[in-house]
């Protein structure tokens, strides 16, 4: 705790930095899934390889990912853009098979409601098949939430700074209360993150606690 | 950066030695199988038990939650504070298969919990109708019932760990992550990016394995009758229920 | 469910997905993000001094970014980047402007047959072979060099007071370095053309890691820094280096040729001040008293008359 007292703002400093480098692909990654999803459920024949695909994604090491990417992205080699990037790949490859099953799991008959009270296409997409699968999605974004906050302390060995430093500097100099803080400031982070997005989601689906009210 | 990389590959002396692609592949796959083994057997007694009996649910959540903890972090205190007190490579290869253990058992618990879970209450009171014993029912009809989600559990179980293997070879594990990390700290990105490969392919090898033990294993009565929903042609059952979905969460750090 | 609801809902959602692909774009749109400390790229910036993957680095990086400060030039530190083989790519591509370094170790890396151990030729030939975007300031007095390093049981086991008596028995130990030694002309192949020494096993590892591993057994023999105060704290006997295969490692700021009169007489005076025991002396609070680097280097700066 004496750690803690005497360096709680770089903690804050690292905390904001290891949220920006796991929220933004968050976010990014679940815009990429959308259509991905919606390909897999439209076309049932492609569901397979959506699936197939996006989990030899994940079967890559982020440690190696993070290490390789300035090459492929012709980046600088501590640019956070190379962590931004490969979390993104992670996200999409954990959420487009959610985003599908989500989307599968909306009742044909309201489906065909919907196309009856003239929701076509993108409209019908947005407007009432992704609202009726948040439930599903937001299980999927949760699981990607929590897990890139923990993926993200890796790439403090490729030079990224987040709290995986706090871990690197507690191991490498013997210091325990700046390794326990780092474990413990990420768990934080990730439980914030996951209290964000149970609320988000109980804000786009209200007709799930009307339900449940009555 | 293609053809350095097949070029790392066709170099003889990549294959040999403490630091060749056979030994490091057997360390790899020794520490996954150790570790599967570790977290299997408890895991899976913990899984059949809260299945069977519907008590203690809450510890399938509380596995959940370990997912928070950031395995870097985990691997480096317990070799911090583990490794002083243990010999040779063990100092190295206890904490690590320790760590790697502990994040193995929440898809195996989870898989295992699921699929008793979801064994038809019908054929359960039916096998007790015909006078079958608690013990009969969970052996017979419950675990036969459970097991295309229990492999799914093994399988999301085995990649995590083959991805995450990697990451223990920063507080000295050997195995295929050495590639990856000293590839890095050479300045060689070729040596990390054949590492890479070598686990995704390694990944993509145990899964295919496991997927050919599952259809050896799991009754053909099962196969398509659990997921039950549309399009379960032309993928497992596992992968199409949803109660697989808790199971099926992959994350590796 | 209601049909206003309903409707009201897919408003929402319609309304999240827009802004949610409006925000997430942006950040990969935009070229660099502003999250890290140490954004600055390109002349005219902030000055970033990087520093590597040790503690003693991360000191220098701290002392060299307060003096920096104190003269009223803008600096960052952006430390823990890797070993050397990483960061001369971040200062080669611009990520970082500065970076405290090692005279011999830096000749050797861009002339990889250079033998020389003399202190000023080294530095000299630095200077020649390093790329044209790269230079250094004057070296320091201060010495950090590598260093092989026994218990004292097996120093009295053996008998070894220097490395070449490791030739006959380094069969049957094992070696714990970073995993970079493997591969460097001063680590492992140097040990092996220069005394003919060839460790049964090596053991990559970092930081306390190999001090422990040495300690507890783990390894036989250990590559530490010679400034390291764990050295003295486990009772550790270094090894002489009879051949002298680890020639000179003066401390020394390599910079960015383009940045370099900027930052010039802020870094020379650091180095004039710089020695080997102070360097040790500030090492044993960073890594025994587990000090914040940063203080430790703003209280040396502020003795010096530099911060």
């Amino acid at each position: 705790m004496d750690w803690l007292a005497s360096n709680w703002r770089t903690v804050i400093d690292l905390a904001l930095s290891h949220l920006y480098l796991a929220g933004v692909p968050l976010v990014v990654g679940f815009v990429l899934a959308i259509p991905l999803g919606w390909v897999a459920k439209r076309w049932p024949r492609s569901y397979p390889s959506v699936v197939t695909t996006t989990g030899l994604l994940y079967t890559i090491p982020s440690l190696a990912l993070f290490v390789v990417m300035p090459l492929i992205l012709g980046t600088q080699i501590l640019d956070p853009l190379n962590v931004v990037v490969a979390m993104s790949v992670y996200t999409v490859a954990l959420l487009a098979r959610t985003v599908a099953d989500g989307l599968r799991s909306v009742p044909d008959h309201i489906e065909q409601a919907a196309t009856a009270m003239g929701y076509k296409g993108i409209r019908r997409l947005f407007g009432v098949e992704l609202p009726l699968a948040a439930p599903v999605i937001a299980a999927g974004l949760r699981v990607a939430a929590v897990s890139n906050v923990s993926i993200v302390s890796v790439a403090s060995l490729v030079g990224a700074s987040q709290l995986g430093d706090l871990l690197i500097d507690g191991y490498n100099r013997v210091i325990w209360g700046e390794l326990l803080t780092g474990i413990l400031a990420t768990v934080a982070l990730a439980l914030v993150l996951d209290a964000v997005i149970v609320f988000g989601t109980r804000l786009v689906t209200p007709w799930l606690r009307a339900g449940a009210g009555a | 950066m293609i053809g350095s990389i097949l070029a790392w590959f066709t170099d003889p002396a990549h294959w040999s030695g403490e630091d060749g692609v056979p030994h490091r592949l057997f360390q790899h796959l020794w520490y996954t199988g150790a570790t599967l083994l570790v977290a299997a057997l408890v895991a899976i007694p913990l899984g059949l038990w809260i299945g069977h009996t519907g008590r203690a649910r809450w510890l399938v959540s509380a596995a959940n939650a370990v997912r928070a903890v950031p395995t870097l972090g985990l691997l480096l205190a317990a070799s911090l504070w583990l490794g002083p007190h243990l010999q040779g490579d063990l100092a190295y290869v206890v904490p690590s298969i320790g760590v790697l253990a502990i994040l193995a058992v929440p898809p195996l618990l989870a898989g295992t919990y699921a699929g008793i879970e979801a064994v038809d209450p019908a054929a359960r009171d039916a096998a007790k109708g015909v006078g079958m014993s608690g013990r009969q029912v969970l052996w017979q009809v419950e675990v036969p019932n459970a097991l295309p989600l229990v492999m799914s559990g093994v399988r999301s179980a085995t990649l995590q760990v083959v991805a995450t293997a990697t990451i223990a070879a920063y507080p000295g594990l050997g195995g295929l992550g050495r590639f990856i990390i000293d590839g890095q700290a050479y300045g060689e990105y070729r040596t990390a990016a054949a590492g890479a490969l070598l686990v995704a392919a390694l990944a993509v090898a145990l899964e295919g394995l496991l997927a050919l033990v599952q259809r050896r294993v799991v009754s053909p009565g099962l196969r398509g009758a659990v997921g039950g929903s549309r399009n379960d042609d032309d993928a497992d059952p596992a992968e199409m229920d949803p109660a697989a979905e808790p199971v099926d969460v992959r994350a590796h750090a | 469910m209601k049909r206003r609801t309903a409707l009201a809902a897919v408003a929402v959602a319609a309304a999240l997905g827009l802004t949610a692909c409006g925000g997430g774009s942006d950040p990969l749109a935009s070229d660099s993000p502003t999250a890290s400390a140490g954004g600055g790229s390109g002349s005219g910036g902030a000055i970033v001094v990087g520093g590597a993957n040790f503690s003693e680095s991360t000191l220098l990086a701290e002392i060299y970014a307060g003096a920096l400060k104190a003269k009223g030039i803008d600096a960052t530190t952006k430390t823990n980047i890797g070993a050397r083989e990483v960061y001369l790519r971040a200062l080669q591509d611009n990520s970082v402007q500065v970076f405290p370094e090692y005279t011999g170790a830096l000749a050797l890396f861009y002339d990889k047959s250079y033998s020389g151990t003399d202190a000023d030729e080294v530095y000299a030939h630095v200077k020649e072979v390093l790329p044209k975007d790269l230079t250094v300031l004057d070296k320091s007095a201060a010495e950090d060099n590598d260093s092989i390093n026994v218990t004292k049981e097996t120093a009295q086991k053996y008998s070894l007071t220097k490395v070449s008596d490791l030739a006959k028995v380094a069969g049957d130990l094992t070696l714990a370095a970073p995993p970079e030694f493997k591969q460097r002309p001063q680590g492992v192949p140097g040990l092996e053309k220069t005394y003919g020494i060839t460790f049964k096993s090596f053991r990559p590892l970092t930081g306390q890691a190999i001090i422990q591993a040495l300690a507890n057994g783990q390894a036989d023999a250990a590559n530490i820094f010679s400034t390291d105060p764990a050295i003295a704290a486990n009772g550790f006997v270094t090894l002489e280096d009879d051949k002298k295969l680890f020639g000179s490692q003066n401390i020394v700021p390599l910079v960015r040729a383009d940045r370099a009169d900027e930052v010039k007489d802020a870094l020379n005076a650091v180095s004039a001040k710089l020695t080997t025991e102070a360097i040790a002396g500030m090492l044993k609070q960073t890594d025994i008293d587990k000090k914040d680097p940063k203080t430790v280097a703003q209280e040396f700066l502020a003795s010096n008359g530099l911060g």
